[in-house]
């Protein structure tokens, strides 16, 4: 890669540390804004007295006006200590820690099953353009677009849990084994419906917009001079489709990352996966500020690092950023 | 050669009369929906324990829950309502995006700047995360799901707004028009705002599934609508807790009619429609 790729790369990265302080401070500010108390949130539902909160109150530091707070959270997440979570009374980089291995497992396999079949059938619907497989493969992407990610999970779970009793109705391990001792054949047994759900959401979107690109380099001079020349549609495909659809099919496979993240959550919460999307519910439903503040940073980060990466992919496969363009 | 060219012609008119039908239809099936779901005596939905957990029949189309209430009823109300917050939403987001990416886009560079950084960070934290986190902050309920859409939604078509007016800015009759001392604020309002108007329209048409869509999605977490309200978020999440008894038609049949109200976004036809 030359001088000014690299440079790239480095202006991507104090972006996304600016664009990371700019997202601590305005969660900071909203979480400040809202209607939560922490004292509450942190007793839950025991009886405590009046002095009681008080002395919880000074303990968490509750009552220094909110901008010294902010430092402090701030200086204390530098050092890598992003507080305690309030309702699993663990480390909040802990929970994060442990969770976030099984939602990547998760993320992980949907994004590539989702990748993958999105381009296949992206190719076969453009290539095949106006005759029935065109059109199954197009009413079928708009059917999936059209319904809500945590239905299709529900869906899944009626006909493969309930009617089928095939899979599990949900969690990661069997009922009763912690999931340390669970055995890798269960874990991926109770990962197969959350997976499939997560990633039949996520493959509409990359197959329509492929085709849609696909279709415009089908229709180009080049590949109708291609076509002249004797070749095969799948040569056509092969040797300028996948080229000229790569770029915008990175573009949109890293930008589907946050979106990703969102049906996680749905998707965990149908299936009482324990990741980091299930955290997320329960942190917002029960108040747990750290935990809460902690997740919304860190899924920033999550989606930043997929955006980088991104551009640097670009930097890879694109030979005009290679030789010193500008990276977007 | 004539010939062909009217049969060019008919097609196209064809076309564009089969957009209008479906268009139509679609309105149509969507005032319906409201109008019965606004006007809908609670009568209709009432809590009935004689007749409580009654599978899909003639007298109750989608079935009772445990509390005797039918399911079909609950459902239109539930549609209704999250139309009702859809529309809302999706139209003030179209508003808000479509007045900043213009600000942005005649300002000034520092508008432009200060607008991509605030696409880049509102794009940066997962929408439901956002969602959650303004549903919270808000109070539960619809103002907070409205607010929250509108805060996650107006990014695409800003910045595809914004990238038009930045184009429309070097177009020889802005150029002219500057030069002719016209205000920055009378260009945008006479050159610029009348091109801008069809991607609007679509996007604001786009934009109302996902609307519905992701009210669904957080009040079936638990951060939306409150449960005593008949919506389809509650209804599903309610229904989580009779899947494994078999009341397979609380949760499939609410569901198959977001679906199908979703999908009435007559999208692809739309853009024909505008631009011829």
């Amino acid at each position: 890669m030359s001088k000014t790729a690299w440079k790239g790369i480095g202006a991507n990265l104090l972006k996304i540390l600016l664009l990371l302080f700019a997202v601590s401070l305005i969660t900071f500010i909203l979480v400040e804004l809202s209607p939560i108390d922490a004292v509450s949130s942190y007793i839950g539902e025991s009886d405590v007295s009046d002095a009681q909160r008080a002395r919880i109150a000074e303990y968490w530091g509750l009552n220094d006006p909110p901008a010294t707070r902010y430092v402090k959270w701030i200086t204390n997440i530098l050092h890598g200590d992003m507080g305690t979570s309030m309702i699993y009374r663990q480390p909040v980089i802990k929970v994060i820690g442990e969770r976030f291995q099984l939602s990547l497992i998760l993320m992980t396999i949907s994004w590539i099953v989702s990748g993958l079949f999105g381009l296949l059938l992206g190719v076969v619907a453009a290539v095949k353009q106006g005759r029935p497989a065109d059109k199954v493969i197009k009413v079928y992407c708009l059917l999936l677009e059209s319904s809500p990610a945590f239905w299709i999970g529900i869906v899944l779970l009626l006909f493969f849990a309930v009617y089928l009793d095939l899979l599990p109705m949900g969690l990661a391990a069997p009922i009763g084994t912690p999931l340390s001792e669970a055995t890798m054949g269960q874990r991926i047994y109770h990962l197969i419906l959350p997976a499939l759900a997560l990633s039949l959401t996520g493959i509409s979107k990359i197959a329509l917009q492929t085709r849609e690109k696909m279709i415009q380099v089908l229709e180009s001079d080049y590949a109708l001079f291609a076509r002249t020349r004797g070749e095969r549609v799948w040569t056509i495909v092969r040797r300028h489709g996948l080229r000229n659809i790569l770029l915008p099919f990175i573009t949109l496979q890293f930008g589907s990352i946050s979106e990703l993240f969102g049906g996680s959550v749905l998707a965990e919460s149908v299936f009482t996966y324990p990741g980091l999307g299930e955290a997320t519910v329960q942190s917002g439903l029960k108040g747990d500020i750290p935990l809460f503040l902690g997740i919304a940073l860190f899924s920033a980060l999550f989606v930043f690092c997929g955006n980088l990466i991104a551009n640097i992919l670009y930097a890879v496969v694109d030979p005009r950023i290679r030789e010193g363009g500008r990276i977007e | 050669m004539t010939k062909t060219l009217v049969q060019t012609k008919g097609r196209l008119r064809n076309r564009r009369s089969k957009t209008i039908l479906i268009v139509t239809a679609a309105l149509a099936v969507l005032v319906i929906l409201t109008v019965a779901g606004m006007t809908m005596n609670p009568e209709r939905y009432a809590t009935n324990f004689s007749e409580k957990n009654l599978p899909p029949s003639a007298s109750h189309l989608f079935g009772t829950d445990w509390m005797g209430r039918d399911m079909f009823m609950r459902t239109i109300k539930g549609l209704s309502t999250s139309i009702y917050i859809g529309l809302l939403a999706s139209v003030v987001t179209s508003v808000v995006a479509l007045f900043l990416g213009v600000l942005a886009g005649t300002v000034g560079r520092w508008a432009t700047t200060a607008f991509n950084w605030a696409v880049d960070l509102f794009m940066g934290v997962p929408h439901l995360i956002l969602l959650i986190l303004i549903s919270v902050l808000v109070g539960r309920g619809a103002r907070g799901v409205m607010i929250g859409v509108i805060a996650t939604h107006w990014c695409p078509l800003g910045r595809i707004v914004q990238a038009e007016i930045m184009s429309l800015k070097n177009s020889q009759y802005v150029q002219a028009s500057m030069r002719m001392g016209k205000s920055k604020w009378w260009i945008a309002m006479r050159h610029m705002l009348p091109h801008v108007i069809p991607q609007f329209v679509v996007g604001l048409v786009l934009m109302f599934p996902h609307a519905i869509m992701h009210e669904a999605s957080i009040t079936f977490l638990g951060f939306g609508l409150p449960a005593e309200q008949p919506a389809i978020g509650v209804i599903l999440s309610e229904s989580m807790k009779y899947l494994t008894t078999g009341m397979w038609w609380l949760a499939l049949l609410p569901g198959l009619c977001l679906l199908g109200n979703d999908l009435s976004r007559i999208n692809l036809p739309l853009q024909n429609f505008l631009e011829g």
